[in-house]
């Protein structure tokens, strides 16, 4: 579904990612894994679009998506959450999902309707999906942090993706939502048949969840395959997890 | 929509202020009318400068421009031709919303102050223009004494006929801001880079905004025409922009109807201290510093009973 190719991005001199390869498959969760600064989130942001690769190409569904802008890349069935929480702060929760929502739908340039009753179905079933419905009303920078970044994923399912790029999911979470959070991805990834690809520190988390890894070091791509070879490859135990 | 405006805690004493101001004219003197009547125009101004600024999110700088575009249009149409006075009162505001998406359009490409620096630019060579082009515009004498359709001859006449296409405008305006459309481009404003990333298309949304926008500060410029009879060069000038948009800050930029209580402020305190001392800015200053400086105030204003969203009022 998704195949990122020898794509390379430099911030001046420092080179970011620097040769980075990864295949995701129709349906299944994978992962990237590596120390900070490996170059994991500028990966993402690569294929996102909020910046374009120096080199290399980027395809999605048979489309070569490397030059798009964000606005193109999602409405091909690609969204996103975000490290650092970034939601819409002034907005409720239920108008941070709806904005998505209308965006989806084509309904953003209806300019003499009331946007209260449009999207009110898709928008409560995303909330109920991720169990923030209790919380509809609130304004969204009044949520804890935990809430905040389940609301980015609920966000990121209001564009109805067929791909969904996580980008730490579980960052700065205590122990139970954490737990809660991987289960929410797992029923996700099978109750509404998505394909995931999403990034994580905490090993656990991601050996328990991805049927498949990417290794990056030093913005290039070590290996990728499954958890087991993953773990038995030498290479990755150096630069990675420290030589067992 | 309807029912919803209807059971609003704001009906009962919109319609008791708008009865008011239907029955005064006969009864208040006619300065006061008049006085009345320039403020509805600058409000309808300040609300459609609002609409980029505290729902859009940009800092449209140079607002005045299209006002004085509006009221330019219709003043050389009633001079210059002898097509009939209406094909001008909607040239106008369609004359200022083509000058807003052409100049928008160049300025969305940048972002806050450097939106700010090139829209103010690009409103100060329209200025020039008109200011420099003697024969056609009239240059710094402007046009005086054009003419107005016999109904709006009186100045209660053109009382009625200014509040009433303010109070269209205002439900006009209140439908866009909450359509979907309105809703888009608050989250556009809160938030660009997450907006792009759901699939919204933000520099266009902020482009229609802009020339719905520059469409009403043209309604305003042809208001203008309606009441004083003339145009002048300082409509389009830097000077009257930074006015209308010290009142949505006064106001209160987050909220809808706040824009139009500091334009009634400030064309108040013009007029009436204006009449003892030149520096009745200095009573605005005093009036500004403590509401939209302290963080506490943050961005809501002087609005009386504050809208539900906490005011963030970060400027750059």
């Amino acid at each position: 579904m998704l195949q990122v190719e020898a794509v390379e991005k430099s911030f001046g001199d420092f080179k970011a990612v620097d040769g980075a390869n990864l295949r995701v498959g129709k349906g299944e969760v994978v992962a990237v894994i590596g120390p900070n600064g490996a170059g994991k989130t500028t990966l993402f942001n690569l294929i996102t679009g909020q910046l374009r690769p120096d080199r290399g190409r980027i395809i999605f569904k048979g489309e070569d998506i490397s030059r798009l802008p964000p606005y193109q890349i999602c409405r091909k069935g690609i969204a996103r959450s975000f490290q650092i929480v970034d939601v819409f702060p002034r907005l409720t929760v239920f108008e941070n999902v709806r904005v998505a929502v209308l965006s989806q739908q084509r309904k953003s340039y209806r300019l003499f309707s009331p946007a209260q009753s449009m999207a009110v179905a898709e928008t409560k079933e995303i909330l109920e999906s991720v169990g923030l419905s209790d919380k509809a009303g609130e304004i969204a920078s009044s949520l804890s942090h935990g809430d905040q970044k389940i609301l980015e994923i609920a966000i990121a399912l209001g564009g109805q993706p067929e791909l969904l790029i996580l980008d730490e999911p579980t960052a700065g979470m205590s122990p139970e939502e954490t737990s809660a959070t991987m289960e929410l991805i797992r029923r996700l990834a099978t109750m509404r048949g998505l394909t995931i690809l999403f990034c994580e520190h905490d090993m656990e988390v991601v050996f328990s969840i991805a049927q498949s890894i990417m290794v990056m070091h030093q913005g290039r791509t070590l290996i990728q395959g499954k958890p087991e070879e993953v773990r038995r490859n030498r290479e990755v135990q150096e630069a990675y997890l420290g030589g067992e | 929509m309807l029912k919803q405006a209807l059971s609003s805690r704001w009906l009962w004493p919109a319609v008791v202020i708008l009865g008011l101001l239907l029955i005064l004219p006969p009864l208040a003197p006619r300065f006061y009318v008049y006085t009345l009547a320039l403020i509805f125009v600058t409000a309808l101004l300040t609300m459609s400068l609002n609409l980029v600024v505290g729902y859009g999110g940009l800092y449209q700088f140079h607002h005045g421009v299209f006002y004085g575009v509006g009221a330019y249009t219709v003043a050389l149409m009633l001079t210059k031709t002898d097509l009939p006075m209406w094909v001008g009162f909607i040239a106008g505001p369609i004359m200022a919303a083509f000058m807003g998406l052409i100049i928008g359009g160049i300025c969305v490409r940048l972002t806050r102050l450097y939106f700010a620096m090139l829209q103010i630019s690009l409103g100060s060579l329209i200025w020039a223009i008109v200011f420099r082009w003697y024969n056609f515009t009239g240059g710094d004498d402007g046009i005086h004494g054009i003419p107005k359709p016999s109904i709006l001859s009186s100045l209660t006449g053109s009382y009625y006929f200014i509040l009433l296409v303010l109070v269209a405008c205002l439900m006009v305006m209140y439908l866009i801001v909450r359509s979907p459309f309105g809703s888009t481009l608050q989250a556009a404003r809160d938030n660009p880079q997450r907006c792009e990333a759901v699939g919204v298309n933000v520099r266009r949304h902020q482009l229609v905004a802009i020339v719905i926008a520059t469409f009403f500060a043209g309604v305003a410029g042809v208001l203008f025409v309606v009441l004083e009879r003339s145009v002048f060069p300082d409509l389009l000038f830097w000077i009257l922009s930074l006015e209308i948009f010290i009142m949505c800050l006064l106001g209160g930029w987050f909220t809808f109807t706040g824009p139009m209580l500091g334009a009634a402020i400030m064309v108040a305190l013009r007029t009436f201290v204006g009449r003892y001392t030149e520096y009745w800015t200095l009573i605005l200053g005093g009036d500004i510093d403590p509401v939209d400086l302290l963080p506490a105030a943050g961005g809501d204003g002087l609005y009386p009973g504050k809208v539900a969203t906490p005011g963030q009022g970060s400027w750059w």
